[in-house]
């Protein structure tokens, strides 16, 4: 059965040559930007027009020069730098324990009774309510900013690994056991391959976290820019950190998706983007 | 060299309390090819697991090569109904697997793939073979270490009969090259003869021996030997000598009816 399925997709891939694949996958991201290009327009028109007041919604044009000003005096790329590298902090310190934990919780039936139940209740808490107590613990420095980065991550990671492992198929964990892994050689050459597919998420939460930790108390960074954008009555300001933080987040995916392609392109999934 | 390469002595084996294998007694020789056939439920699949080294708990006395079973031994090889290939490495990766990360570098992996007719799929993954190709590399991953005994858990049975037949051919010639001693889990009696040196036909309910049947015919065989089918009729009478019908414990009744009967409902 799984060999005629396997025929009747080889007979597809025979018929769509790259090039024409190339070239639908081009159109349909055209089709995409069509609304917001209507958008822009419509914006910078409505301004214009006076229907809304440049004060509170600075027209698309403004805004450009808003982020070419910010980006000449080279304090865009400084706030953008500084966010990233706590959130690379973060994900990774977060992503680091909760594989860490994961693997100690999925593998050993004891180790999950014994700590479990504290995560599954720790997760309960929402994560932004940390904020304040971090503040009291850690001051106002960076330490706070990345605590909570990565609790926000710790968890969905942690979650998502523990049900991984718990959803390797067994069959696969024998052939580890017929050639002798166990232990940690078990985890890193049939549970983590396996349970991989899991672990794709998480990047995306950290960016929230960023900016929950940065509008509180930053001088640097784009929840900083954030603040001062509304201290300071500048609705560009905002406008812009919020434009570069959506294109950050979307960087970050992608990066992460591509990781994703080049590490799970042995699944044997439908891929239902190309259909 | 008087010591055998297999001896196996199972006093009994429990599932739940249910007893699943009752008094199994036999030996392999080195270089012997036996097949284990039974209804399903018999305990053959579970008996192969206790020489693995899989299961341990049972009551009796296994020896490979003088040593108790344990896994990972180099003695022992295993291949699983399914091809059961890690999806995320490749044919050449899961071949070398028991070799570590350099594993796949092996140049014994290289010329396993050559004699299962796979090395232009080294460096494919196991979602681009067909399942009679996925066997062959789970075959080719089962001789990487060079196992005295190598145990065979129905492998040919979620393959079509063509691609079993190759498979058999396979089997026995890479068997032969590798002075592999094979013990072989199968349904299928035609596969038994085909194969094996002795076939040991199995009753269920408990698990035990009900006979054995020697096939001493030489090698190549041909499957339209009459005196292969001879020897398919005489496992056929000793697996009906030992049919009890399908005995679950919950359905008892079946087996109470009179013999004539319970043969037509399984008919039906």
């Amino acid at each position: 059965m799984t060999e005629m399925t396997q025929n009747s997709f080889a007979a597809r891939e025979l018929v769509e040559t790259p090039s024409t694949v190339l070239r639908a996958a081009w159109s349909r991201k055209a089709l995409g930007l069509i609304v917001p290009a209507l958008g822009l327009v419509l914006w910078e028109t409505g301004v214009r027009q006076g229907w809304v007041s440049a004060h509170l919604l600075p027209p698309p044009s403004e805004l450009a020069s808003t982020l070419s000003d910010l980006g000449a005096s080279g304090a865009l790329l400084e706030h953008i730098g500084v966010s990233s590298l706590r959130v690379a902090a973060g994900f990774g310190i977060g992503a680091a324990l909760a594989l860490l934990v994961g693997a100690a919780v999925g593998l050993s039936r004891r180790t999950e009774a014994l700590l479990d139940p504290s995560f599954q209740a720790l997760r309960a808490i929402p994560s932004l309510a940390w904020v304040p107590l971090l503040l009291l613990w850690m001051g106002i420095d960076e330490s706070p900013k990345i605590t909570l980065i990565a609790i926000g991550v710790f968890f969905p990671v942690y979650l998502n690994f523990v049900s991984g492992i718990h959803n390797v198929d067994r069959k696969l964990v024998e052939v580890g056991d017929i050639h002798g892994l166990t232990g940690w050689r078990l985890i890193a050459r049939i549970f983590l391959p396996a349970s991989l597919p899991n672990l794709f998420t998480g990047l995306s939460l950290a960016w929230m976290f960023l900016v929950a930790a940065e509008l509180i108390a930053a001088t640097r960074g784009l929840g900083y820019l954030l603040t001062d954008g509304r201290e300071t009555g500048r609705a560009d300001l905002v406008i812009v950190a919020i434009v570069v933080l959506a294109l950050l987040g979307k960087a970050s995916d992608s990066l992460l998706r591509a990781l994703e392609q080049r590490l799970l392109h042995w699944r044997d999934v439908f891929d239902s983007r190309q259909a | 060299m008087t010591r055998h390469l297999l001896e196996l002595a199972i006093q009994a084996k429990h599932f739940n309390r249910h007893r699943v294998i009752d008094q199994l007694d036999f030996q392999l020789e080195r270089g012997q090819i036996a097949s284990l056939v039974g209804p399903s439920g018999c305990g053959k699949s579970t008996l192969l697991r206790i020489v693995a080294g899989l299961d341990t708990a049972y009551q009796g006395d296994v020896r490979i090569n003088g040593q108790p079973p344990r896994l990972h031994s180099r003695e022992v090889g295993f291949i699983f109904q399914e091809p059961r290939l890690l999806p995320w490495l490749t044919v050449a990766e899961n071949v070398g697997f028991d070799g570590g990360k350099a594993g796949a570098r092996d140049p014994r992996v290289l010329e396993l793939l050559a004699e299962v007719g796979l090395s232009a799929f080294a460096h494919s993954y196991p979602k681009q073979l067909s399942g009679g190709m996925a066997q062959r590399a789970a075959i080719a991953r089962g001789l990487f270490t060079q196992p005295a005994l190598l145990l065979l858990d129905e492998p040919f049975s979620a393959v079509d009969a063509f691609t079993r037949m190759r498979l058999q051919d396979l089997l026995l010639s890479i068997a032969a090259r590798h002075q592999t001693t094979l013990l072989l889990v199968t349904h299928d009696v035609n596969e038994a003869a085909y194969l094996s040196d002795r076939v040991i036909v199995m009753a269920s309910r408990p698990g035990r021996i009900s006979g054995e049947v020697e096939v001493t015919l030489p090698r190549p065989r041909d499957r339209r030997d009459p005196e292969l089918a001879r020897h398919e009729a005489a496992i056929l009478a000793l697996l009906d000598d030992a049919d009890t019908g399908f005995s679950d414990p919950e359905k008892l009744a079946v087996n109470e009816l009179p013999l004539e009967f319970s043969r037509l409902l399984f008919a039906v």
